[in-house]
């Protein structure tokens, strides 16, 4: 099979600035010899599905994304490699939030209680903090209550406002702890949502990684090592890509990993979280 | 190894200011340089990771130390990006050496001058961005002068002194307004689209010319509100005066532009609005006539300032500058020029009635009007380089609407 010409990646558009961000890479990888386009998605099912097809060579998967397609590449025999990711996707925690004044003081003090997460398929403030809860001996649903705060299903939590509502309705008193990412609760003091010494931490997860660009074994070699090449020689410095490293959120792409990854494992099979989901893509 | 700097937050949470505190000491630390940070915030230990992380820094270490945590953080590469590559759009203060340049670059966009302008801004397109075409270093102190000399015309006028006049000199002084207001609309719109193009860098110049627009909205409202005083209805507007205003609006070069506009119509407005105050029948149409003529002056030193500095610089330009009269003759050689109405008025005024002599001394007044606005074109057009045979002649070809 001979190699396209153009590299076509896939991304969620969870905003606006997502077009600016990849029109932005787009014209600056044209002169650095790379021919490079990119395809939006609505959510990350069909992104992962649409890969499988081999509609688009490289996928800009987030976390849940990314063990969906190595799952599904799994049963049909085929390997997906995380080949590079943002310095900012890498060693992140959630926590567990709790009003300042609030009784519980432990974990277990949660049982019987109302938990509030953001959008039902986030890893960051809900798959993994209900893992932690689970793994400290607490079954969500069975042992407390979950609330979920939806915002824009499919797009994995990339969205801040169901994390936003989380810590809302935690101020407010209808729900006893929240679950948010750990730079959100730095934010959400920043932008006054969470009052000054208004609330405490109760628990902390482990780290684990956030996004990464997935491809399958079937990609085209060299476009992909161009590609990944070129990611990883943008530097902060250049005024051409600081806005849009900016509007990523990163400072620097690094090289892929997986293991990072592992807790959300553990978490999507004891939740069965995409089951359904691997089920229909057979 | 040198002993890393320290910061103590206290008890104050990242998010509540400390990380300003934090950010000092890794900024005033250098490049590649440690900083300690301790502080007994609660949430301090949760905070600091994500904070290095989105920053860029690196976090070392953190330890617990009851109350609190200690922890050490690497600055990173990226404090400072902004910095790098970032250039000096010259100097705030118009009179030090270099603090306005030849041709500020576009990539200086709406930054102030005198800034430090990060790499990388968006283009504007300012296509009037040429010193010599727009500066003078009068404009400083012409935009103090014209802020200081602001008047307020509802108090400025005294409203309530207009008595009423014979029918006809009424109907003159209405259709005065009604011509000095349409002058007034070209003499605002034209300073306001210069604005638009001009390069910020010229700040002196952009916010005088914004002072010259808000004057002549101020002469707008004032002669409207003498017109409608007594009367309800404005008097007429002719095909004629409108065509000489649109060749003036025409212009898309601001020499030549400013010189049409300031130069030789607003100066040949001085002679019309010190005529006007001189005849005046009442103290409203003498009192609008003075404070506009006031402004006016100041429009036309700034017209001549940065043309008598343009044409030291440009040889070329006091050519450009009479074909441009030239051009405008021919455009107008088939108008009306200056319509009956305004010109009948004007006599009328001087003339104070309709008995004979009173109007044969009207006309005598008008005759030397008309000379004192040429003689005032040919002084300037002298002092901006024209020999003196030229100046006449040029003076000659300025449009019968005056303006
Ligand atoms: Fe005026
Ligand atoms: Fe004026």
């Amino acid at each position: 099979m001979t190699e396209p010409r153009t590299l076509i990646m896939g991304a969620v558009a969870y905003d606006p600035k997502v077009v600016t961000i990849w029109e932005g890479f787009k014209a600056w990888f044209a002169p650095a010899g790379l021919a490079f386009d990119y395809v939006l998605y609505s959510n990350y099912e069909a992104q992962v599905q649409a890969h499988l097809a081999g509609h688009l060579h490289v996928a800009w998967n987030s976390p849940l994304a990314w063990l969906q397609a190595e799952r599904a590449a799994a049963r049909r025999g085929r390997r997906a490699e995380a080949i590079a990711m943002r310095d900012t996707d890498r060693d992140l925690t959630s926590l567990i939030l709790v009003r300042a004044d609030s009784p519980i003081e432990s974990v277990a003090q949660l049982s019987g209680k109302r938990v509030g997460v953001g959008a039902s398929d986030s890893p960051q403030a809900t798959l993994l903090p209900l893992l932690h809860l689970a793994e400290a001996g607490l079954e969500p649903h069975r042992d407390f209550q979950v609330v979920e705060h939806d915002a824009l299903f499919g797009k994995h939590g990339d969205h801040i406002g169901g994390e936003r509502d989380a810590a809302r309705a935690l101020v407010a008193g209808t729900v006893e702890a929240a679950c948010v990412i750990d730079g959100n609760h730095l934010a959400f003091t920043r932008e006054g949502t969470l009052p000054s010494n208004g609330v405490r931490v109760l628990a902390q997860t482990a780290k684990y990684d956030h996004c990464n660009f997935t491809v399958f074994d079937d990609a085209p070699a060299s476009l992909v090592s161009r590609f990944r090449e070129l990611l990883l020689s943008m530097s902060y410095d250049d005024p051409v890509v600081r806005p849009l490293l900016d509007l990523e959120g990163l400072k620097q792409w690094t090289v892929g990993r997986t293991e990072g990854y592992a807790a959300l494992g553990r978490a999507i099979d004891r939740f069965g979280s995409i089951d359904a989901f691997l089920a229909q893509v057979g | 190894m040198p002993e890393s700097a320290f910061v103590d937050l206290g008890d104050l949470p990242l998010g509540e200011g400390g990380h300003l505190l934090l950010k000092r000491a890794l900024w005033q630390a250098g490049a590649g340089e440690r900083v300690r940070v301790s502080g007994s915030a609660s949430t301090l230990a949760v905070d600091l990771a994500p904070w290095c992380r989105q920053q860029g820094h690196e976090l070392l270490e953190l330890v617990t130390t009851e109350p609190g945590v200690s922890a050490t953080i690497a600055r990173g590469q990226a404090l400072g990006a902004r910095h790098r590559g970032a250039e000096r759009a010259g100097h705030a203060v118009a009179s030090r050496p270099d603090a306005v340049v030849d041709k500020p670059p576009e990539r200086w966009g709406l930054a102030a001058r005198g800034a430090l302008v990060e790499a990388g801004t968006p283009r504007f397109g300012f296509t009037l961005d040429d010193k010599d075409a727009v500066w003078t270093d009068d404009a400083s102190r012409l935009y103090a002068q014209a802020v200081a000399a602001q008047w307020d015309p509802a108090t400025a006028i005294p409203w309530a002194e207009a008595p009423a006049l014979p029918d006809a000199v009424e109907d003159a002084v209405v259709q005065l307004m009604t011509y000095l207001i349409e002058n007034e609309t070209a003499a605002l719109i034209l300073p306001a689209r210069f604005i638009a193009r001009l390069h910020p860098h010229f700040r002196e110049v952009m916010q005088l010319l914004a002072v010259q627009a808000a004057d002549e909205a101020r002469h707008i409202e004032v002669f409207t509100r003498r017109a409608l005083l007594l009367r309800s209805e404005l008097g007429l507007s002719t095909a004629g005066g409108q065509a000489s205003l649109a060749t003036l609006l025409d212009e898309p070069d601001f020499a030549l532009a400013s010189f049409l506009l300031s130069v030789l119509g607003e100066g040949t407005f001085l002679s019309l609005l010190g005529f006007l105050r001189e005849h005046a029948p009442d103290p409203v149409t003498e009192a609008v006539a003075r404070l506009t003529a006031r402004d006016e002056a100041r429009h036309v030193a700034f017209g001549m300032a940065h043309l008598v500095r343009h044409a030291g610089r440009d040889p070329a330009l006091l050519p450009r500058l009479a074909a441009a009269v030239e051009r405008r003759h021919d455009a107008l050689a088939n108008t009306a020029g200056l319509n009956d109405e305004v010109s009948d008025a004007l006599l009328l005024l001087a003339a104070g009635s309709f008995e004979p002599p009173a109007l044969r001394q009207g006309h005598a007044r008008v005759m030397t009007l008309v000379a004192d606005m040429d003689a005032g074109r040919r002084q300037r057009l002298v002092r901006l380089g024209f020999p003196e045979a030229q100046a006449e002649q040029l003076s000659a070809l300025h449009t019968r609407n005056f303006m």
